[in-house]
C-alpha cells in the first residue's frame, strides 16, 4: 500500500493575515481511514481544503496521488478533484437543483451517460434515506436532509479518497452511525476516507482508523506516527 | 423519472431562469433588426451597382475632331466600319450630325449648321464589356486623334454615391457585430458573476473551464438566436416592403436594387452569424477569466 497523500511542511496563510496553518506534516496511507479533530477555528477546514485542492499551500508541498498538487497546472485541476469526494461543511449544494440532479451531478460532470446515471443515483439516494425526497430542491430540505444529500454527491463517483467536513454535524446519532457505516463501507473497497469531526462518538465506531489533531494551526504528531505511518512504505 | 434524465435540460436549470436572458435576447432582437436592414442595404445597393457595371461597361463613345470635312467623313465612316470589325461589338452608328447641330444651337446659334464648322464626329458603340479595349485601340489605328469615352464615367457620381452607401453599410454590420460581441463579453463576465457559487460547486466536483463556458455559451447561443429571429423577421418583412416600393418607382438604378434569392439567404444567415460570434464572444470571456483564477 502507497502514500496518496504527503503534507511536508506545509504553511497556509489567507491574504496578508498570520499564517493559518504552520509546518504541517503527514503522510495518509491509500485505503486508510482518518479522523481530524481540533477545536474550532483550529484549521481543519483549511487542512482539508489543501486536501481537496481548493487552496494551494503558501509554502510547503502537497503531494497527492504522487504529484506536486502546489504546482499542477489549472487545467489538470479537474482530474485530480474527480478523483477526490468532498462533503463540504456547509454542503455547498445546488439550491436550484432536485436531490436527484445534485447528486447526479458528479457524474454528469464526469460525462457518464444519462442512461447509466439513475440506477446509481436512486441508489445512493436510498442509501442515505431520501428516495422519498427525489424531486426536493435543497431549500426545502432540513439540515439533516440536506447533508445526507451532500454525502451522497460526495460519493456517487466512487473517489479514491472521501475528505467530509463534519459530515454528521446535522444529524441525529442514529443517522449518524448509518453515515458512518457507508463510510465503511466504502473504506472497505478502498476509498480512503478523511472524516474533520469533534464527535468523540464516532471516532470510538472505528477502531482501526487513525487519529490526527490540529491545534492553532499545528498538526499534533507527539509519536511521529502522522509523519511516518507504519503500514506505509 | 424521464424529466430527470433529459441532460439538455441540467444545463439550463444549473443556470436557472434569469431575467438576463430576456434583456440579452431583446438587445439582439435590436442588434439583428438593424442588421439585417444594413444587410439589406449593402446588398441592394450592391446589385444596383452590378446593373449599372453591366449596362454601361459596353457603351463607348468615340469623338473625332477634324476640320478638314473631307478627311473627317471618310475617316468616320472608316471607323464605323473598322469598330464594326472588332469582336465583341454589337452596334455601331454615328450620332446623326443634325440631331447633334440642332441640340448645339442654343450654344451656336445658326452657325451650328454651318457645314464648314469643324462639328466633331460622335460614334455610338454597344460592345461585350470587355472589347472595350480593343474598340478603343481599333479606333485609334484608323484614326490616332480619336477620344474614346466610357459612357460609365459620366454616370461615376452615382456610381461613386453607391460605391459610398455600400461600404457605410458594410461599416454598420462591422460596427453592430463588433457590440454584439462586446455585449456578449458583459453578459458573460455578469453571468460568471451571477453564478459563481455554482461555478465554484462545478469546479469541486472537476468540472473544466471548458465544460464551465459550454453552460453560458449554450445560454447565451439560444437567447441571441432567439432574440434574433424576431429582430431579422421584423428587418425582413420592413426590406421586403421597400423592394415592393422600389419596384413600383420604375427607376432603372433603384429597380436594379432588388434582391436576389442569394442575397436573402445571406440576410437569413446573417441571425446564425451573430449567434456564432456571440457565442465566441462568451466562450473566450469564460475561459480568459476563469483562467487567471487558481
Ligand atoms: N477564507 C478565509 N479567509 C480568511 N481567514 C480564514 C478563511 N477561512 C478560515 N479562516 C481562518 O482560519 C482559521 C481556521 O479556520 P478553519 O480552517 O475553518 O478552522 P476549523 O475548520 O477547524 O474550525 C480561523 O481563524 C478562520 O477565521
Ligand atoms: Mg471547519
Amino acid at each position: 500500500m502507497g502514500n496518496i497523500v504527503h503534507f511536508e511542511n506545509v504553511g497556509l496563510r489567507y491574504g496578508t493575515g498570520p499564517e493559518t496553518l504552520s509546518d504541517v506534516s503527514f503522510t495518509l496511507a491509500t485505503g486508510g481511514f482518518y479522523f481530524l479533530t481540533g477545536a474550532s477555528g483550529a484549521g481543519k477546514t483549511s487542512l482539508l481544503k489543501l486536501l481537496y485542492l481548493a487552496q494551494r499551500p503558501t509554502r510547503g508541498v502537497v503531494r497527492l496521488f504522487g504529484e506536486d498538487a502546489g504546482a499542477l497546472p489549472r487545467a489538470r485541476l479537474p482530474g485530480f478533484r474527480r478523483r477526490i469526494g468532498v462533503v463540504f461543511q456547509d454542503f455547498r449544494l445546488l439550491p436550484q437543483l432536485s436531490a436527484y440532479d445534485n447528486v447526479a451531478l458528479p457524474l454528469r460532470v464526469a460525462g457518464v451517460r444519462e442512461s447509466e446515471i439513475e440506477a446509481p443515483v436512486m441508489e445512493m439516494l436510498a442509501w442515505v434515506g431520501l428516495s422519498a425526497r427525489v424531486t426536493a430542491k435543497p431549500p426545502t430540505l432540513s439540515g439533516g436532509e440536506q447533508q445526507r444529500i451532500a454525502i451522497a454527491r460526495a460519493v456517487i463517483a466512487r473517489p479514491e479518497i472521501l475528505v467530509a467536513d463534519e459530515p454528521t454535524g446535522n444529524v441525529d446519532p442514529e443517522m449518524a452511525d448509518r453515515l458512518l457505516h457507508l463510510f465503511e463501507a466504502l473504506n472497505r473497497l478502498g476509498t480512503t476516507i478523511v472524516v474533520a469531526t469533534h464527535d468523540l462518538h464516532l471516532i470510538r465506531r472505528i477502531p482501526q482508523a487513525h487519529l490526527m489533531r490540529v491545534e492553532k494551526g499545528k498538526l499534533v504528531d507527539p509519536t511521529g506516527l502522522l509523519r511516518h505511518p507504519p503500514g506505509a512504505a | 423519472m424521464t424529466s430527470l434524465r433529459r441532460s439538455g435540460a441540467i444545463d439550463l436549470k444549473l443556470l436557472g431562469q434569469g431575467q438576463r436572458s430576456w434583456v440579452m435576447a431583446g438587445i439582439m432582437a435590436i442588434m439583428l433588426f438593424l442588421t439585417v436592414l444594413s444587410g439589406a442595404l449593402g446588398l441592394g445597393v450592391a446589385r444596383s451597382a452590378g446593373g449599372l457595371d453591366r449596362q454601361l461597361a459596353g457603351q463607348l463613345t468615340v469623338q473625332l475632331v477634324e476640320p478638314d470635312a473631307a478627311l473627317r467623313d471618310s475617316r468616320a465612316k472608316a471607323l464605323v466600319v473598322g469598330i464594326a470589325r472588332v469582336p465583341g461589338v454589337a452596334r455601331v452608328r454615328e450620332a446623326d450630325r443634325a440631331r447633334l447641330a440642332a441640340l448645339l444651337q442654343p450654344w451656336l446659334g445658326d452657325a451650328g449648321l454651318d457645314p464648314d464648322l469643324p462639328m466633331p464626329v460622335l460614334i455610338d458603340v454597344t460592345a461585350a464589356p470587355n472589347a472595350a479595349a480593343a474598340v478603343a485601340a481599333a479606333a485609334r489605328r484608323i484614326a490616332p486623334g480619336v477620344r474614346v469615352d466610357s459612357s460609365a464615367r459620366w454616370l461615376s457620381p452615382v456610381r461613386g454615391l453607391l460605391a459610398t452607401l455600400f461600404w457605410v453599410a458594410i461599416g454598420l454590420v462591422v460596427v453592430i457585430a463588433a457590440a454584439t460581441a462586446g455585449v456578449a463579453l458583459l453578459v458573460a463576465r455578469a453571468g460568471l458573476d451571477t453564478h459563481r457559487d455554482t461555478i465554484d460547486v462545478l469546479h469541486m466536483l472537476g468540472s473544466t473551464d471548458l465544460q464551465v463556458a459550454r453552460l453560458l455559451q449554450r445560454r447565451i447561443a439560444r437567447d441571441t438566436l432567439l432574440g434574433g429571429a424576431i429582430g431579422t423577421l421584423a428587418a425582413l418583412a420592413l426590406v421586403a416592403l421597400f423592394q415592393t416600393k422600389l419596384a413600383l418607382t420604375g427607376s432603372e438604378v433603384l429597380g436594379g436594387a432588388t434582391l436576389a434569392p442569394i442575397d436573402w439567404t445571406l440576410l437569413l444567415l446573417l441571425p446564425i452569424g451573430f449567434a456564432l460570434l456571440a457565442t465566441v464572444a462568451t466562450r473566450m470571456t469564460v475561459l480568459r477569466t476563469l483562467g487567471l483564477k487558481l
